[in-house]
């Protein structure tokens, strides 16, 4: 059993503007390390996190790949967590150096269906809002990081998305699978009040 | 942090910014050197995701001259220190990436690059 990270250095301060370790992280934690063998046979050595919020996920991850392994980890999101930090919207400036580079990409989406207005307002502004405000379906934002994953993603490399039950996860995998030839699989799933909640895991169909 | 590891890898994404947009140059830069575990396999095996010739110009810029014009052909110890120093150890903590196309600024604070670009740069 791998320990949960430690983030009590972060304080009710930070958490008005990130995101807090709750049901759908530590969800996220249990498939990582459900998928322990398969992450470490990776070899990883490029590692992303879209929107780390704590860091909490991406420490976890460090953790299951061993201090021989020393993958660089990008945290996309303008908090400082003990990531190499990028604040940017998605993945845009490492697009052009990183192509089919990176080995293992991690990203618990805004999921929760809202206004399309609300959504928008969120992602713009520095609010907390912006970790869970999806838009319509709720998939608004994870929408526009599907068009550009598998650019990204290394050969071999694992994709892992969390999501919710009403943003249609079949809908999802197949659209994955016909647009960008990206299969996938149910990790976890499970319900955390009304929330149910996946942790789907994206490959290359056909790895060379 | 800014470690030139990072500043590799990152490229100008400015709308209609699409050629001579890497390496960004460093500006008014406040430099630390903060000292990272040496792993010999690791540095080894990122070598070749390392644009070199940008790697070594931006290396000299900061003032770090250890690292030869051409990757060399035997790879041995004393190089690879070198290239852990100067792609772990490096912190640029203050100033901007500047694009050496279409003169972007991106700034970077407290050792965060700030790559978010205005509505109407984005492409």
């Amino acid at each position: 059993m791998i320990p949960t990270p430690d983030v009590s250095h972060l304080t009710d301060k930070d958490y008005s503007i990130i995101y807090e370790p709750a049901e759908d992280t530590f969800l996220f934690l249990d498939a990582l390390e459900a998928d322990a063998g398969d992450l470490k046979e990776l070899k990883a050595l490029i590692c992303l996190e879209v929107g780390s919020g704590s860091g909490c996920i991406s420490s976890f991850v460090a953790q299951i790949l061993g201090p021989s392994v020393r993958a660089i980890s990008f945290s996309l999101a303008g908090i400082k967590v003990s990531l190499e930090c990028i604040n940017t919207s998605f993945a845009s400036p490492l697009i052009h150096r990183l192509w089919h580079q990176v080995d293992i990409i991690l990203f618990n989406p805004p999921y929760v269906p809202t206004e399309y207005e609300e959504a928008r307002f969120a992602q713009q502004g520095k609010s907390i809002a912006g970790a869970w405000a999806g838009g319509y379906d709720g998939m608004q934002v994870t929408n526009e990081f599907l068009e550009i994953v598998e650019d990204l993603l290394s050969e071999r490399g694992l994709f892992y998305l969390v999501a919710l039950k009403q943003n249609n996860v079949p809908e999802i995998q197949k659209r994955m699978l016909h647009e960008h030839s990206l299969e996938s699989k149910v990790v976890l799933q499970r319900r955390a009040g009304r929330e149910h909640l996946f942790i789907l895991r994206f490959k290359r169909q056909n790895p060379s | 942090m800014v470690r030139l590891v990072t500043h590799n890898l990152l490229a100008c994404h400015a709308k209609d910014c699409n050629t001579n947009n890497f390496p960004l140059g460093f500006q008014n830069v406040q430099l630390e050197i903060r000292e990272a575990e040496f792993n010999p396999d690791f540095v080894r095996a990122f070598l070749p995701k390392i644009e070199w010739n940008a790697l070594v110009k931006t290396a000299r810029e900061l003032g770090d001259t250890s690292l030869p014009d051409e990757q060399p052909e035997m790879v041995d110890d004393d190089f690879l220190q070198n290239l852990h120093h100067v792609l772990f150890e490096l912190h640029v903590i203050e100033g901007a990436m500047v694009c050496p196309n279409c003169k972007h600024v991106y700034p970077i604070s407290d050792g965060i690059p700030n790559m978010l670009l205005a509505e109407h740069e984005i492409a």
